[in-house]
């Protein structure tokens, strides 16, 4: 057995362990690095051997891109754009595999001690690719253009809390309205890239300070881009030229990478995940992240305003069943909250909820339904394989004696017209950096998104001090009493969580997963090199 | 005024007035579907304010029929103006798409048309014999198989097993003639396969037609060979239908094909049309729409042109 092989072997066994939830995250680093030290290796790099190196001409086929995508950051929105986004631009800070900050265009950042005052160091020396340097004035006015009343940014949500920024010398400072101990993770967000001026004027020229300069851009058929001579970090960027491909059929993306046309691709389909494994001089990378597969009930809405009914349905999902035969294994089961391991401060005693038709049986008796159909709704597009998994949930419902009922509808306008306004339906989430920025996103009272209509004065008060408080954990705690909250009483059935499902050739190197997102988070790009 | 003259005027004046009553219908059709572009854009991200904002920006809050006729004045001068999604300039990027999609056509029609009517010629040549029963079955086969199971199947044995041509047929600015043909070598595969059937069997069944005639008789009399009466005498009376159905399949080869552009991320004008429907850019769906019904009329056009100048009887009326 080489050194190798029994590297590959305890990776395997660790990442059971994760599976089986016997291990925590810090087990699972710390025996990562020991997997690494072993090898001697550093640590980061366990995934790949080899240090980097300088050169090549990398190929990305790419899912999820259209011909009306813009190079405006604040309108990015699917995997492709995201992708072009990562190479042309940067933000203050990313978030590492680990879920520790990435000190991009940020050099250093201190909070005052209530967490309401944040302080940015603006890193000297940073150019755009129109030669310009950046200054926190260029920081300040990015943010305000996301934040500005006018806005149009993706990142509007986010940029609510507040109350006043100012610009001076080196220093970026945000001041807040309630304190947020959260903030360096909000503003890591993919929409917040710092633009010369802001972008107030020519937001889609492509002109930003990342490690690649956008070359050609013909979006919805192929970006191309070159390396940035004057990119302020050696570490990252290894590529001369770099070129995506937008190829949104799953087979076609295939088929590229398989015979050697392109170098990555994303979204590979479960289905054919395990032969594309075995294909010659192919690796498939699985990454366990925050991507989650749901269905909705909004709990102010009849029938689901029983709490009674709400728990007979979580009781008839067979989770196991619908891991193994819609996401082929390739995901892990879900609790009915929308957090997981993959979460700093998640506390791994949280029973899991079994599927029990006896339960769910005697729940819907109790909640005295009156035997009319429930209706769920349901299109491809709520995620991948959601049409299967509604027919599964159906049959389990059937045998405990829920009259449940699928509605078919159209993939178009399913995000504008049935989720979020009609009371059941099944729909995804993408997950957040972190626990506090998921339940603000989608449970508590005051939420844009929240598509469960879940109003708990409980929930809303422990978010608000989880964040504001300190003492790590105390804040576990709060966050455990949340989670309890959303499992027992809200409106969400989230039967899996799915893993992100990439594929890279043999001809490059340097993949590491990252929990939040696809292509190592979009840098795929960055961090890789040619073997 | 000569009257083939007088026919095309007035088919050309129809054309236009079904141009315009086209992009009417379009318009509506984009107003019935669900949702607008700020909702596509925003998607799940959308907060009521930034959608207020952008719906605002790209002046969404005017009136349909306002919107409607600004576009249309704008049109009728030759400005088509700007993708609402992402602000490029609409001509400039929906004429490279055309180009692309003009290309594939004509390198699909210049193997298509002359193979299927050689075929065709066979067919009748060796009409109930194991030729005819060959051709027939194998063309009626490629054309049952739907498109994209065709274009996986040549992906597969000519790009993954023998990497033969490449299976991505994406072109830009740049490449060579020959890059280019090699790049589109199996999406003209499956375009001919496609389209091979239904014009093999119309010549087929055309020239059989004129089989039954006199003076086809006359020529076997005469004591010609079997093809030279096809080819001569049989083929020229039987050009009308032939041209109609040519004329069809090259019509399918430039608005009907976005599959297998899909399937080979070929950068032809049905996917972009298909982007921005999905993202309710009414302007470039409009443009689209009327490329789309220019190119049916115009060919339907030279197909009944074709079909008058080929026959003595329409060319000279009493």
């Amino acid at each position: 057995m080489t050194k190798d092989k029994v590297m590959k072997d305890d990776l395997a066994k660790l990442i059971d362990q994760i599976d089986a939830a016997r291990l925590n995250r810090r087990g699972f680093m710390a025996g990562a690095a020991a997997v690494a030290g072993m090898a001697g290796m550093p640590r980061m790099a366990f995934a790949q051997t080899g240090t980097p190196k300088k050169g090549g001409h990398l190929k990305l086929g790419l899912g999820g891109g259209e011909s009306s995508n813009s190079l405006d950051p604040a309108l990015t929105l699917s995997q492709a754009p995201y992708n072009v986004m990562a190479h042309i631009g940067e933000p203050l800070v990313r978030v590492h595999p680990d879920n520790s900050l990435d000190m991009r265009v940020a050099e250093e950042l201190s909070a005052s001690p209530d967490a309401k005052v944040w302080t940015f160091k603006i890193r000297q020396g940073i150019k755009f690719h129109n030669g310009a340097t950046l200054t926190a004035d260029d920081v300040l006015k990015t943010m305000q253009r996301h934040s500005d009343e006018k806005a149009t940014s993706g990142a509007l949500g986010i940029m609510k809390g507040i109350a006043s920024m100012r610009a001076e010398g080196d220093i970026f400072e945000i001041t807040l309205t309630d304190a947020n101990a959260d903030l360096p993770y909000l503003m890591a967000d993919r929409h917040l890239l710092i633009q010369p001026g802001g972008g107030m004027e020519n937001p889609a020229d492509g002109i930003m300070s990342g490690p690649y300069k956008i070359v050609v851009n013909e979006p919805g058929v192929r970006h191309t881009f070159e390396r940035f001579a004057d990119y302020w970090d050696d570490s990252i960027g290894h590529f001369d030229t770099t070129e995506i491909l937008i190829i949104n059929d799953v087979t076609a993306r295939t088929s590229a990478l398989q015979s050697g046309q392109v170098d990555m691709a994303n979204l590979i389909d479960p289905k054919i995940a395990e032969f594309l494994a075995r294909a010659p001089g192919v690796t498939l990378a699985q990454t366990q992240g925050r991507g989650q597969n749901v269905f909705v009930m909004h709990v102010d809405t009849a029938p689901f305003d029983n709490v009674d009914l709400r728990l007979a349905l979580k009781y008839a999902i067979d989770r196991q069943e619908m891991l193994d035969k819609v996401l082929r294994g390739f995901g892990s089961i879900g609790n009915d909250i929308p957090i997981n391991a993959a979460y700093p401060l998640f506390d791994e005693t949280i029973p899991q909820r079994e599927f029990d038709l006896e339960k769910a049986a005697e729940h819907y008796k109790k909640s005295g339904h009156d035997g009319s159909p429930i209706i769920l709704r349901v299109a491809d597009t709520a995620f991948p394989g959601a049409v299967d998994a509604a027919a599964l949930f159906q049959q389990s419902a059937l045998k405990a004696g829920i009259p449940l009922e699928l509605k078919r509808e159209p993939n178009d306008g399913y995000w504008s017209e049935v989720w979020n306004k009609q009371p059941f339906c099944a729909s995804y989430w993408g997950g957040r950096p972190t626990q506090d920025q998921m339940y603000a996103t989608a449970y508590i009272s005051s939420a844009e998104w929240n598509d469960t209509k879940m109003k708990n004065d409980r929930l809303d008060a422990l978010l608000m001090e989880a964040r504001a408080e300190l003492d790590q954990d105390k804040r576990k705690a709060q966050y455990r009493e949340m989670a309890d909250l959303v499992r027992d009483e809200g409106g969400l059935i989230l039967p899996m969580f799915n893993d992100f499902l990439d594929a890279y050739s043999e001809k490059v190197a340097g993949w590491v997963n990252n929990p939040n997102g696809d292509m190592m988070n979009d840098q795929a790009a960055l961090k890789c090199w040619m073997a | 005024m000569h009257p083939v003259v007088k026919l095309i005027a007035q088919r050309l004046a129809l054309g236009m007035l079904l141009l315009l009553a086209a992009s009417a219908l379009i318009f509506v059709g984009t107003q019935i579907l669900p949702g607008d572009v700020a909702q596509s854009i925003l998607g799940q991200s959308a907060t009521p304010q930034s959608l207020a904002n952008l719906r605002a920006e790209m002046g969404l809050n005017e009136p349909a029929l306002s919107r409607y006729f600004s576009w249309l004045f704008n049109a009728v001068q030759g400005d088509l103006g700007v993708a609402l999604s992402n602000g490029q300039d609409i001509a400039s990027s929906m004429g490279k798409r055309l180009s692309n999609t003009l290309f594939l056509a004509i390198c699909a029609a210049i193997v298509a048309v002359p193979l299927a009517i050689i075929l065709g010629l066979i067919a009748v040549r060796y009409q109930g014999r194991w030729p005819d029963r060959v051709i027939s079955t194998v063309t009626l086969a490629t054309v049952s198989v739907p498109e994209f199971l065709l274009g996986y199947i040549a992906m597969f044995f000519l790009s993954v097993q023998f990497r033969i041509f490449p299976s991505l047929a994406t072109v830009y600015d740049g490449m060579t003639l020959l890059e280019r043909l090699n790049a589109i070598a199996l999406p003209v595969i499956v375009l001919v396969l496609v389209v091979l059937g239904h014009m093999m069997r119309m010549t087929r069944a055309a020239i059989l037609n004129v089989m039954q005639s006199a003076y086809v008789e006359t020529a076997e009399l005469k004591g010609l060979r079997k093809f030279t009466i096809i080819a001569r005498h049989a083929l020229p009376n039987a050009i009308a239908p032939v041209v109609n159905v040519v004329m069809l399949n090259l019509a399918y080869l430039v608005v009907g094909v976005v599959v297998v552009e899909v399937v080979f991320v070929y950068p032809g004008m049905g996917q972009y049309l298909v982007d921005h429907v999905s993202k309710r850019d009414v302007p470039v769906v409009q443009a689209c729409g009327l490329v789309f019904a220019a190119v049916y009329i115009g060919l339907n056009l030279v197909a009944d042109i074709v079909s008058i100048l080929s026959n003595p009887r329409l060319r000279h009326p009493k």
